[in-house]
């Protein structure tokens, strides 16, 4: 049993070394002083705070609109080029693939750069160019979540649906859709996380005045820090912690239902 | 007789507070081919895998060779698996999932190039060294992992429902093959499985279990003719098996009407059930037959009609080689040798084999 | 009229593909081989054997490199230990591991960083015990330690996925064919999970070798990345030419650092996410 607890110790310090950094941001976004550690008594004034800070809304709010947006368009574009690509024949197939582990596999600094090189030839660099940006890098995430899901589905099916009657968007509807619905909306879900992450390459596109959170708080580093920032890192966390649960929860419960 | 190989002494195995095996003992013969048959959960696996060391027991001992082996673990023990799911490694081509045991008991390269060449050719799948596994039909797959197994020479081979997942002419087959594998390696093999016509092909034991206890252990004739109990009987064929009273020695009543037998013993006035086998039922006149009925369903089955006869309340199960049509009126016999008589389980345990007859 | 052309729902992709990947990468090229002027040119490329960029290379490569070490030897035991587990919610264990990578990118390195500083979290606790500080802020180590804290995810991920698809009676058919512990490992175990490795060290090294956040915020200045240089190039020094030739020269080192590891990779599933 000196394998089990040498084990049980070894996931214990992994799970430390993760959480650590979480747990102090936790803890400085209540702690009532200006300093970065000296604990100086609870307060809320952070939480607070933080939603009258302008320039901190400002971020959040260019955030969620640009993670939101670029998501739900890259969702709708991979999934209709995974239902196009599966129809194409092998050789087709390979070259779409191929380009779409380019944004996948490249550096970050290097798709970043590229996009800010082609976008200042035509605009000028703001909310457009970010958001144009992280629909690239989302859309292969969506292709790669739905295209799995279309190679399991049995194409005869469809046609069977066809042979019914049924016209090809009623039988997209009524068979392929429920079957590939799993992967467009992990994909959906990937694509919200990969945006509300990323930081190099909207740090290339985004020009001067527009910032999300990611790269506000990168410019602030200089500056110091805000507690304030503590408080709106300590709510993200928790959002992502129960949009998370709650999206691992509910499929569960369906497919135990489903037996 | 030839001496015991294995030995299972007093073994219990629960999982989670589910009792798998009560008080198990069981030997096996040098060179037997013995076969445990049961439905599924019926602990005829966990047997087997007690034996092959995957798990071990709560209690109770198993010797090999008069050894104690219960504490001995799977990598130390004599005897090799084919495991139900083929088990091949993928990512080895064929001679080396083949050649894996040899290398491990350190074998000589020229040894293990001979063995792997002998035992493909046993299988009949020669040339067949560098395909993948996932090349390989169902079929060929269960072949390279018997070959697998009996390159190291083990004393026993330990086979879970290897055929299980093969189609039904590919089946018989492998029966045959399996036969004359056992004849050509001379080693003893037990065999798991829950189809009763391969136990019976292949056997030269069947030990018959249920829901953790062995209910018959017998030669396949002995099984199939002379079944200890309803659910042997049930298990081992379709049968006629049916309430009766065992009015004194040899002499038994049923659906109201009374038969003569052979059977002794039972006492007067006993419940008991009565196993018929399709085949021993002899539609006659009707004025002939201890009961009287009529035909209510035909089938061909190539080799004889499958009939049912409603005679006495009770929808009989008839083999017969003649043609009778749906409607005809008949009379059942049975000659008193046909008529098998057993006792009404008792305990609660026993209860549990309950069937719909 | 059935035959309805499916193919072609794969056209905006296909645009989308031109004008955002295809389209930007060709600038890139464009830059890096032009001068100013607008014609070619190779200095911009051979750049990179002058000293500070060279230096930023090989610091790049060293501490990728060590990241991508420290990362397999970190996840593969706890992918073992993880798969081991006797436990029905194996998938809720995994995702306890996975949530930090939720944090913001950013933020997780900025809680590293009052970890370390000099007068940070933990400087604080070791002086209250009467310990000597530990200086790793602003060192190439502070650095690695972020960098292992930000990817150890992206191992830990493929190598547990690729270990929960090793069947279980593959491991017994070994065991009963006389194979202990350390046989199974190397012949049935490692073999398994190659893939899952591979796939680990592109995900982890790509990043790490070109990473220039991290370096910024962890070695304050004094931890000069190649990712740093280029970053330097295109924010502060408007050398867009120059930034180009070394976001090339970045790009063969991915692109050979991959090939490299996919000839070790035989199925051929080195680069699949997830």
């Amino acid at each position: 049993m000196l394998k089990k607890c040498a084990s049980r110790i070894y996931m214990v310090l992994i799970f430390a070394f993760l959480y650590l950094p979480i747990i102090v941001l936790i803890a400085l976004s209540f702690n009532d002083s200006r300093s970065k550690v000296k604990w100086g008594g609870f307060t809320l004034r952070w939480y607070t705070g933080c939603f009258q800070d302008e320039k901190i809304m400002t971020a959040f709010v260019t955030t969620l609109q640009v993670t939101f947006l670029s998501a739900i368009i890259s969702t709708l574009i991979g999934t209709l080029a995974a239902l196009g690509i599966a129809a194409m024949k092998k050789r087709h197939q390979t070259i779409y693939l191929g380009a779409t582990n380019i944004p996948l596999l490249n550096a970050d600094i290097v798709t970043g750069i590229s996009m800010m090189l082609l976008f200042v030839k035509f605009i000028d660099l703001g909310f457009v160019t970010v958001l144009l940006a992280h629909i690239t890098f989302s859309i292969p995430y969506v292709i790669l979540n739905v295209l799995p899901k279309m190679k399991q589905t049995n194409r005869s099916t469809y046609e069977a649906a066809l042979d019914l009657g049924a016209t090809p968007l009623y039988a997209f509807y009524k068979v392929t859709w429920p079957e590939i619905r799993p992967g467009v909306f992990s994909g959906f879900m990937m694509a919200v996380t990969m945006s509300l992450d990323d930081f190099s390459i909207t740090y290339f596109t985004k020009g001067a005045g527009v910032n999300t959170l990611s790269t506000m708080l990168y410019t602030e580093l200089r500056k110091g820090i805000k507690p304030e920032l503590y408080a709106l890192s300590t709510i993200l966390f928790f959002a992502v912690l129960l949009i998370l649960l709650a999206g691992n929860v509910y499929p569960g419960k369906k497919r135990v239902a489903a037996k | 007789m030839s001496k015991h190989l294995i030995d299972f002494i007093g073994i219990s195995k629960s999982y989670d507070s589910n009792l798998v095996l009560d008080d198990l003992n069981l030997y096996i013969r040098e060179n037997e081919f013995l076969t445990l048959l049961g439905p599924s959960g019926c602990g005829k696996t966990t047997t087997l895998r007690l034996l092959g060391g995957f798990e071990s027991p709560d209690k109770g001992q198993i010797l090999f060779d008069g050894q104690d082996i219960t504490a001995l673990a799977a990598n130390e023990r004599k005897l090799n698996t084919v495991f139900q799911k083929y088990s091949l490694f993928p990512h080895m081509s064929i001679a080396e999932n083949i050649a894996f045991g040899l290398k491990i008991s350190k074998k000589s390269k020229a040894y293990i190039q001979d063995k792997i060449k002998y035992a493909l050719k046993l299988v009949n799948l020669e040339g067949f060294e560098n395909r993948s596994v996932d090349s390989l039909s169902g079929g060929q797959q269960q072949r390279i992992a018997i070959a697998r197994a009996i390159v190291n020479e083990p004393k026993v081979l330990l086979l879970d429902e290897p055929l299980g997942a093969l189609d039904l002419k590919l089946r018989q087959n492998m029966q045959y093959e399996l036969i004359r594998l056992k004849e050509e390696l001379g080693i003893t093999f037990v065999y798991v499985t829950h189809d009763q016509e391969e136990a019976l092909t292949m056997s030269d034991t069947i030990v018959v279990m249920n829901q953790g206890y062995i209910q018959q252990i017998g030669t396949p004739e002995n099984i199939y003719n002379e079944p200890e109990n309803a659910f042997v009987a049930d298990f081992i064929g379709h049968s006629n098996i049916i309430d009766g009273t065992m009015i004194k020695d040899e002499l038994v009543e049923i659906l109201g009407a009374r038969w003569a037998c052979v059977d002794k013993g039972f006492g007067n006035n006993k419940p008991v059930d009565v196993v018929i086998r399709p085949e021993d039922v002899e539609l006659v006149d009707p004025s002939e037959g201890t009961l009287q009925g009529e035909v209510t369903s035909l089938i061909f089955k190539g080799v004889h009609y499958e009939l049912d006869v409603m005679a006495g309340g009770y929808e009989w199960l008839v083999h017969t080689t003649r043609f009778v049509p749906v409607g005809t009126k008949v009379g059942i016999k049975v000659i008193p040798f046909n008529i098998q008589i057993m006792h009404k389980p008792e305990s609660s345990d026993e209860k549990a084999v309950e069937i719909d007859a | 009229m059935r035959k309805f052309k499916q193919q072609f729902l794969a056209g905006p992709y296909l645009i989308w593909i031109i004008g955002f990947i295809l389209l930007p990468l060709i600038m890139i090229l464009y830059y890096a081989f032009t001068n100013g002027d607008g014609s070619f040119t190779l200095s911009y490329i051979t750049a990179i054997a002058d000293e500070t960029n060279r230096k930023a290379m090989g610091l790049s490569l060293r501490l990728g490199i060590i990241c991508t070490i420290v990362c397999l030897v970190l996840s593969y035991p706890l992918a073992m230990i993880l798969n081991n587990m006797k436990i029905k919610n194996q998938g809720l264990v995994v995702f306890i591991f996975m949530l930090p990578m939720w944090m913001n990118f950013m933020l997780r390195i900025l809680a590293w960083k009052l970890l370390l500083s000099k007068n940070g979290v933990i400087n604080s606790i070791l002086t209250g015990f009467g310990l000597s500080r530990i200086n790793i802020i602003n060192t190439p180590t502070a650095v690695v330690l972020g960098m292992v804290y930000d990817f150890l995810p992206f191992m830990l991920l493929p190598i547990y996925n690729s270990m929960t698809r090793i069947r279980k009676d593959w491991i017994e058919a070994a065991r009963d064919l006389g194979a202990g512990n350390v046989t199974i490992f190397l012949k049935i175990i490692l073999p398994l999970t190659v893939s899952g490795i591979i796939s680990g060290i592109v995900m982890v090294f790509v990043p790490s070798l070109t990473s220039f956040a991290i370096s910024q915020v962890l070695g304050g200045g004094h931890v000069l990345l190649i990712g740093n240089v280029i970053e330097q190039d295109f924010m502060q020094g408007m050398q867009w030419n120059a930034g180009s030739g070394l976001s090339f020269v970045l790009m063969i080192f991915v692109i050979a650092s991959m090939t490299i590891v996919n000839i070790f990779d035989k199925e051929g599933e080195g680069t699949s996410i997830c």
